[in-house]
């Protein structure tokens, strides 16, 4: 058996590479996309929890949270896609409206 | 009873309210007469309730009655209380009638001049207030009324504000007087920590049936306190300062505030609160020595002073002191005796100079005048009367009121041959100035500047006549007190006696018995018409027989003469020792660091800045970077979560 430790090491490494490349990227589809991998390690995360305490309650929530990502991940898409028409850009950099 | 005291009261306060918000559209005349008729009224019915009071059951015991309570804190109560006895009763007619008289010769000397109906309610607001200050039945309604007639003072003094001196000299009439106040407020507070009360019939009757002896440290403590608010108000040493720069008033203020009435309330504060200062001999020597050496002091330097109305003012200090010494010795009623005939005959030389200046077109310098009793023949005769009066020659009423108090100085409870003696030199100094002001002005050939010379003419009856009637009163009101020594039967002195008696009882069985044989009454007027006959027939020699003297003496005196000229360079010292360091604390310290560094920079703009500065700090976490706003996110999350583990 993997131990629970190695699982939950690799499941916050995930997640701050995610966060990492969540700040630093400039590129749109990438920050989305470390989202997605944030998201992920976080159900890695239940799911070792739920083979550890034999419980089932953690994979249920990752169906929650998988279904919640694929939302998201629609709706994101769609507005970046609707952004993208309107500016040409997919740099975070520019979209700065709300700037002063 | 009550309704006719407090009608006393409120004429002129009507009078300077109607004025004051009205007076702007009326014509002079309606002016004049609602200012006038004010203080005519109060007249009357200061006779009617002196009348009423006389027939009184309980005549001569006080009539107080409160009519509403104004302040109460705790054990602390002070109603709006009036209190009518005998001295009451002296005060309120002489304060009404000179005031009548004073507003009537203002109609005629004012008639030129700008701001006719702010006169006029000025001076209608400091009658309601010296009222004020004369029937108040506790020592903060009298404050009330003392602090009121300083405002009203100033307010008249610094009339012709636009004039620079005017206005300073308003200012420093209010905060000299200021000084002498806190004095005075700090003697109220003490009493009231002695008495529990500062309720006059209160106090009194506990004053009264205490033993000789008691509490002595504390009521001659609170003796000297109030007396310092009477140095102030009454222009005694050292607080006397303000009065002569006061002559920037128009003349009738001077005749009537500095004159008449305001700087007589110190006295009758000493006076009304004789029942306290008959317990603290102590507190009354001082009393009695401030009195006589600024009555000293200012008769010399009147007699250098060329200006005439600073002429006055001295002699006002000067006869101030005397009133001092007569309560300061026990003798009450000869010092409010002095009061009520100095109103008459002093108010009479400030309206005569004031009579002098309108004719001369503002010249107030004696060595411009002369002959004038030629050209104004009222003015002159009316002038002279005064000065006989307040030289005390027999016959007038300055006489039998100067002599009540020199023989008080002497013989009195506390009396003392050196206070004596001062005075009667003094006596003869004040005939000596007072003839040689008379002779300078009216006698002799004319100095009067040759452009002016046909201008000048008698003033008009409004003027004339009320100096007629107070010259009357010059002479006939010293008849009310004939000196036993004349075979008269004191009556002035006998009338007051019930407000007195026990106060001037007990002070002489606790005072020392007097040094050497007392002299008789006769020796001593003899020796004061001594002393006055000798002043005016120097002043007789130097101003109209040989005219050259007194240039030759002055020159052959040369350093006597400017020390007196210069008033004994007095305010030049209170100038370097007092108002310049002040001033300069003011400046460097109070002004530039503490008002315009730490209240304007720290806490005004201080704390606006800092507003500001956290504003522009916090400005930055709305960057539109949707960059940043993801790392504040990360950011927050993290220390959350950090808060949370950790806790």
């Amino acid at each position: 058996m993997v131990p629970l430790a190695h699982i939950l090491a690799l499941s916050v490494i995930l997640f701050g590479l995610g966060a990492a490349g969540f700040v630093f990227r400039r590129n749109i589809i990438t920050i989305f996309m470390c989202i997605e991998l944030m998201l992920n390690a976080v159900n890695l995360a239940f799911i070792g929890f739920s083979r550890y305490l034999g419980n089932l309650d953690g994979q249920i929530f990752v169906f929650f949270v998988i279904v919640v990502a694929a939302a998201e991940a629609a709706v994101g898409l769609a507005i970046i896609i609707a952004v993208y028409r309107n500016r040409g850009s997919l740099s975070i950099d520019d979209f700065d409206s709300m700037k002063l | 009873m009550e309704v006719l005291l407090l009608l006393i009261l409120l004429p002129p306060l009507a009078g300077a309210v109607l004025n004051g918000i009205f007076g702007r559209r009326f014509p002079q005349a309606v002016v004049s007469a609602v200012a006038c008729t004010a203080p005519g009224l109060s007249l009357l019915f200061a006779l009617l309730t002196a009348w009423t009071f006389a027939h009184l059951p309980t005549e001569p015991t006080p009539y107080v009655h409160s009519y509403f309570t104004w302040i109460e804190a705790g054990a602390f109560r002070a109603d709006f209380a009036l209190y009518y006895d005998r001295l009451t009763l002296v005060m309120t007619v002489a304060v009404t009638l000179v005031s009548f008289l004073i507003h009537l010769y203002s109609r005629g000397y004012m008639e030129q001049e700008g701001g006719y109906y702010r006169f006029f309610a000025y001076l209608n607001l400091f009658l309601f207030m010296m009222l004020t200050l004369v029937t108040a039945a506790n020592y903060p309604l009298m404050f009330v009324g003392w602090e009121g007639v300083g405002l009203c003072s100033y307010l008249l003094i610094g009339f012709y504000f636009p004039r620079k001196s005017a206005s300073e000299a308003g200012k420093k009439a209010f905060i000299v007087t200021r000084i002498g106040d806190v004095g005075f407020t700090l003697g109220v507070v003490l009493l009231f920590w002695t008495f529990g009360s500062v309720d006059f019939q209160y106090v009194f009757t506990r004053l009264e049936a205490l033993p000789p002896g008691y509490l002595q440290g504390s009521l001659t403590a609170v003796g000297i306190l109030l007396f310092l608010g009477a140095v102030g108000k009454s222009a005694q040493l050292p607080l006397y300062v303000w009065l002569p720069d006061a002559m920037e008033g128009p003349t009738p203020v001077s005749a009537l505030i500095h004159a008449a009435t305001m700087v007589t309330a110190g006295v009758y504060m000493v006076a009304r609160s004789h029942a306290l200062y008959a317990h603290a001999p102590l507190a009354l020597e001082i009393v009695a020595i401030t009195g006589c050496i600024t009555a000293f002091f200012a008769a010399t330097i009147a007699l250098a002073q060329n200006d005439l109305k600073r002429l006055l003012a001295y002699s006002t200090i000067s006869q101030l002191g005397y009133m001092f010494v007569g309560c300061g010795v026990g003798l009450f009623s000869a010092g409010i005796f002095h009061l009520m005939t100095h109103a008459f005959f002093k108010s009479l030389l400030f309206l005569a100079a004031g009579s002098v200046m309108h004719a001369l077109s503002g010249e107030l310098d004696l060595r411009k005048m002369g002959g004038l009793r030629h050209q104004m023949r009222t003015t002159w005769l009316t002038f002279l009367v005064a000065t006989l009066a307040i030289s005390g020659v027999p016959g007038l009423s300055g006489f039998f009121s100067k002599d009540a108090i020199l023989a008080g100085a002497r013989q009195g409870p506390l009396g003392d041959p050196r206070l004596y003696w001062l005075a009667t030199v003094t006596a003869g100094l004040t005939a000596f100035y007072m003839f040689r002001a008379l002779f300078m002005a009216f006698h002799g050939a004319s100095r009067v500047e040759p452009a002016l010379e046909p201008h000048v003419h008698e003033s008009g009856g409004k003027m004339t006549r009320p100096l007629l009637v107070l010259a009357f009163f010059s002479v006939v009101a010293g008849y009310v007190s004939l000196p036993k020594a004349l075979g008269g039967g004191e009556w002035f002195h006998h009338y007051l006696q019930p407000v007195f008696a026990s106060s001037e009882a007990l002070l002489s069985s606790t005072a020392a018995p007097a040094a050497g044989h007392a002299p008789s009454g006769l020796a001593v007027m003899g020796t004061s018409v001594l002393f006055a006959g000798a002043g005016f027939l120097l002043a007789y020699l130097g101003y109209v027989k040989f005219t050259g003297l007194p240039s030759r003496l002055t020159e052959y005196f040369h350093g006597t003469y400017q020390l007196l000229v210069n008033k004994y360079y007095v305010d030049e010292v209170y100038d370097w020792l007092i108002v310049r360091p002040l001033r300069r604390g003011s400046e460097v310290f109070l002004w530039r660091i503490v008002d315009a560094a730490a209240i304007d920079g720290l806490l005004v703009n201080g704390s606006a800045q800092a507003t500001a500065g956290a504003g522009n700090l916090l400005r930055r976490m709305q960057s539109g970077n949707l960059r940043s706003y993801a790392t504040w996110v990360l950011l927050g999350a993290v220390l959350w979560l950090g808060y949370i583990l950790l806790r």
